[in-house]
């Protein structure tokens, strides 16, 4: 064995060491019998994934987390669908104006899209803390939702919607009758992408917390400030095998990484 | 309404944007006709079409079909079929379904869809292959669906873009045939758009070739065929040695020709004459060649000639003896076996 040839498998094994490790390493801590948030852990109980079921705030946020995922994506798809149909059907003169500002909230930090939502739209006019944050997570989804639906119109030929005016449908009957059905999976995964992303959500949602309205994410920070016991830990591990699931089934059923 | 013109176009003009792709187009179509539209890649032929389906918004003109302006009628209002090149079959959606999609439209529902939907399948052959998926058939099979969709909702016209320039060599003739049956079953007026020739000529009752834009001849097959009214339409259908006339005289890069035969008695207003290789005597003439290519095809051979005046294409059957490369022969081009072309262009 040379150096060189060990080369690339070190290199697989750090990448993997640092990509895993501190997943395994809180899924470990979750476990902890002890008092506290600490590796190796101490002893082996489930008294911690118990208790997160019990914390009043987490259920709140999580209602909360899990309104903004599924409400958020489903308007981001709303508006997202006709706007990819557009963009890839018809030659528009501002088609990449509106491709750019569409992703901006991809490109531009979190932090400033949270900043400027909360200096510009929800102090002066006065916008309600969850409308806000309803908001703020359909913006930062559109570009996802936008992506992936267009990824899949593209692979659609649109003879098949003139095919189907010919036999008697309008424009939009055959959108709902040809298009919809064809493109299901690509939206289904746009659906998927946009939960996962709203749901991890923090930047955006620090800025846009009030009292008795936060984000799951905001509310372990906030809870960790105060309380250093292993069930953040616990949290988090209930909530990367949620998403690990989630994206297993969604592969599994939709052949989900075609489209992302 | 006249029989003549089922289906009119009256002074058709059809743009993309400022282009103009089609313009002034007039052609009337009777009920039950099969119409070739032929001609090179783009002359319009796709536009035309798609105007008819109501698919391309008409700049100006008419489109008339049986006895109503259907110019502004929208495309789902039409009684138009239209295969496409790529069939558009839906893919989610299983034959039979495909099928029954303009039916269930029509608000055809029960054992009256059912039958007319076995029907059409019947009558294309797919009735085992009723519940696949278009992507588990054959181009051909695909093609038939596509047939059978358009023809459960009987048409006034169907149109065929290229309907058989995605199929292998066999495959087409058989859809060829089958193309001609539908029609003749069913009486209905059909226009298929095509590039080849030799398909235009067995199946079409008329023909039109189109260049940019426009119509520059319409005829029956032996008319296309025997009397190319411009050079154009010579070139097209096979003609290879074309020449204008001036005075009476063949007009060459070698200035002018003096013919064997008696040019004014034969066709006196022609501006050009064209001879199909097979035309072109060798051997004996007035004019001499040196062979340049030869090419064998089976039952005949063809030679390309260098003369005086340019290259000249010659074809002779097998069985005659070969000519080698470099031979110096003499041939000629006998006016009576001449098209003579009315515009040369
Ligand atoms: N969508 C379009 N936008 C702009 N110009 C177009 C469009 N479609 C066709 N054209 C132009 O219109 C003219 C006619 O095109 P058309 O598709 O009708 O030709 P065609 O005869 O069907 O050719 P082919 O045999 O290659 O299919 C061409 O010059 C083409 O470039
Ligand atoms: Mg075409």
């Amino acid at each position: 064995m040379t150096l060189r040839s060990l080369f690339i498998p070190i290199t697989l094994l750090l990448v993997i060491a640092f990509l895993i490790g501190p997943f395994l390493i809180i899924v470990a801590a979750s476990f902890s019998a002890g008092e506290t948030l600490a590796f190796p852990p101490q002893g082996f109980s489930l008294r911690w994934i118990a208790k997160v079921f019990t914390v009043e705030s987490f259920r709140a946020s999580f209602g909360m987390s899990l309104f903004l995922a599924i409400g958020g994506t489903a308007a981001a798809l709303v508006l997202g669908i006709p706007a990819s149909y557009a963009l890839s059907r018809y030659k528009l003169p501002g088609a990449e104006i509106v491709r750019t500002v569409v992703s901006a909230p991809i490109i531009v930090p979190g932090i400033i899209v949270g900043l400027a939502l909360l200096r510009y739209i929800v102090v002066p006019f006065q916008v309600g803390i969850t409308l806000a944050l309803f908001l703020a997570h359909t913006a930062l989804v559109l570009p996802y939702a936008v992506r992936v639906v267009s990824a899949s119109l593209d692979n659609l030929r649109s003879d098949i919607e003139e095919a189907a005016v010919l036999l008697g449908s309008s424009r939009l009957g055959a959108f709902f009758r040809v298009v919809m059905p064809n493109i299901r999976g690509g939206i289904m995964s746009a659906f998927i992408l946009g939960f996962v992303t709203s749901f991890n959500q923090v930047p955006v949602s620090l800025f846009l917390s009030g009292p008795g309205v936060r984000t799951l994410p905001v509310d372990m920070i906030a809870y960790m400030e105060i309380v250093f016991d292993p069930s953040v830990a616990a949290l988090s591990s209930l909530l990367a095998f949620l998403s690990i699931g989630i994206v297993f089934i969604a592969e599994r059923f939709l052949g989900f990484s075609r489209y992302v | 309404m006249s029989d003549a013109s089922y289906l009119s176009l009256e002074k058709l003009t059809l743009a993309y944007g400022d282009s103009v792709a089609v313009a002034n187009l007039d052609l009337d179509i009777r009920k039950g006709e099969l119409i070739a539209l032929l001609g090179p890649s783009g002359c319009g032929k796709t536009t035309t079409m798609r105007a008819i389906a109501g698919l391309l918004a008409v700049k100006s003109g008419h489109v008339r079909l049986d006895g109503a302006d259907i110019t502004r009628v929208p495309a789902n209002k039409r009684a138009v079929g239209l295969m496409f090149q790529s069939y558009a079959l839906f893919p989610h959606l299983s034959v039979y379904e495909n099928v029954a999609f303009g039916l269930k439209l029509k608000g055809m529902r029960g054992t009256e869809l059912d039958t007319k939907v076995q029907s059409g399948l019947k009558s294309v052959g797919l009735s085992a292959f009723a519940n696949r998926k278009p992507a588990e058939l054959s181009g051909g099979q695909q093609q038939r669906v596509a047939l059978a969709r358009s023809m459960v909702m009987e048409p006034k016209v169907l149109l065929l873009d290229e309907p058989l320039s995605n199929l292998d060599a066999r495959l087409r003739l058989e859809m060829r045939t089958e193309l001609q049956r539908v029609q003749k079953e069913t009486g209905v007026t059909m226009i298929f758009v095509t590039h080849d020739q030799a398909e235009a000529l067995a199946l079409a009752d008329r023909i039109v070739v189109m260049k940019s834009g426009k119509i520059e001849q319409i005829g029956s097959p032996e008319d296309i065929y025997n009397r190319p009214s411009s050079s154009f339409v010579a070139d097209f259908v096979g003609f290879e040695n074309i020449f204008p006339l001036e005075n009476g005289k063949m007009k060459t890069s070698a200035g002018l020709i003096d013919l064997s035969g008696d040019v004014s008695s034969g066709a006196p207003s022609a501006a050009g004459l064209a001879w199909r290789p097979r035309m072109v005597t060798l051997g004996t003439g007035p004019f001499q060649g040196t062979v340049r290519g030869t090419s064998f095809a089976g039952d005949a051979r063809e030679y390309l000639l260098d003369s005086s005046f340019g290259p000249i294409k010659a074809e002779v059957e097998a069985s005659q003896p070969a000519h080698a490369l470099g031979d110096a022969l003499a041939f000629d081009l006998p006016v009576e076996k001449a098209a003579p072309l009315s515009r040369f262009v």
